[in-house]
């Protein structure tokens, strides 16, 4: 038992959820790159105040204690380590917001006219992608419904809750833009290893740039809770190379 | 079929934030203003057609197709 296990995470997809996972997906975009090391330079703060609040606590522990001090000191006030007190944590914490804007301004701005323009419209409880770019017409062309594939139909090696039956294709190393929309309740488009989470709100229409930097298939799931099966509307993208998008466009029906 | 053309609707500076909703519904709006102007048949307009065909949910067009027939079309004209 234990080596179907092993094999199975041997088998699991890299760009997907793990059991056990404790750190992020293996960055596919800029913005995910960005996202991971934003958040190792806020842990070198944050390990760095946790150990020195722990040490101030034990000491403090260790040190007030009727046997060693049957009389304790009231100090109530202490201009020097006020103002040290005030000042560090501030500078401390300026070292976290400067990165953290300035990301967060990154992959707010789109930089680049983007080449594709495909939207997301969720839907209790699946979804649905448009790639309009190549209407000559209001009649929608290529326009696929994304149904998650349930237990009893899972083959080896697809992932449980993961997979979908119609995949978003689109290319690598392009820039796109998503177009996040709801048909019904609020929904949200998320794939980790892309570092895109988008509210998918009815009415509204959410924009957010992708580009995805190597070919693979990348696995997200809904990220807003929108009713009893919120957990089987996965999203799937399966980034592929421009010649490849463009026969799979000219193929679809 | 054709080679397909890789082009989609610009970035609008009118529209700097993540929601884009009037973006597609303001070019949706210039593309009938266009054609109203210049006439269906106008080759100037289609580039309008596209970008809010890129950027706007196939059912926003439908309905929105349907209240201008209807005469109760909420937007300018
Ligand atoms: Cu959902």
């Amino acid at each position: 038992m234990i080596v179907h296990e092993w094999l199975f995470l041997t088998i699991a997809p890299c760009d997907a959820a793990e059991p056990w996972q404790l750190g992020f997906q293996d960055a596919a975009t800029p913005m995910m790159q960005g996202i991971t090391d934003l958040h190792h330079d806020i842990f070198f703060f944050l390990i760095l105040i946790l150990v020195f609040v722990l040490w101030m606590l034990v000491r403090a522990l260790w040190h007030f204690d009727y046997k060693k001090h049957p009389i304790p000191q009231r100090i109530v006030h202490g201009t020097t380590i006020e103002i040290l007190r005030t000042i560090l944590p501030s500078i401390i914490l300026m070292f976290i917001a400067i990165p953290s804007f300035a990301l967060l301004y990154s992959m707010d701005e789109v930089v680049v006219d983007p080449a594709i323009t495909i939207k997301a419209i969720g839907h209790q409880w699946y979804r649905t992608y448009e790639y309009s770019d190549y209407n000559s017409s209001d009649e929608q062309s290529l326009t696929f419904d994304s149904y998650m594939i349930t237990e009893d139909d899972l083959e080896l090696g697809q992932s449980r809750l993961l997979e979908v039956d119609n995949r978003v294709v689109l290319p690598a190393n392009t820039h796109l833009r998503m177009i996040v929309t709801s048909a019904d309740v609020p929904h949200s488009w998320a794939v980790p290893s892309s570092g895109v989470k988008c509210h998918a709100v009815p009415g509204r229409s959410n924009q957010t740039s992708i580009s995805v930097q190597r070919e693979g298939v990348y696995y997200g799931q809904c990220s807003r809770f929108c009713g009893t099966n919120h957990a089987s509307m996965p999203i799937v993208v399966e980034a592929v190379s421009m010649k490849d998008y463009g026969s799979w466009v000219q193929n679809f029906e | 079929m054709a080679e397909i053309e890789i082009k989609t609707a610009p970035a609008d500076f009118r529209f700097p934030t993540a929601n884009q909703t009037r973006h597609c519904f303001t070019r949706y709006i210039e593309y009938h203003k266009c054609t109203a102007a210049k006439g269906e048949g106008s080759g100037d307009c289609q580039k309008f057609a596209q970008y809010y065909r890129s950027l706007c949910p196939g059912e926003w067009i439908e309905r929105w197709n349907e209240q201008r027939e209807n005469g109760n079309f909420p937007g300018p004209l």
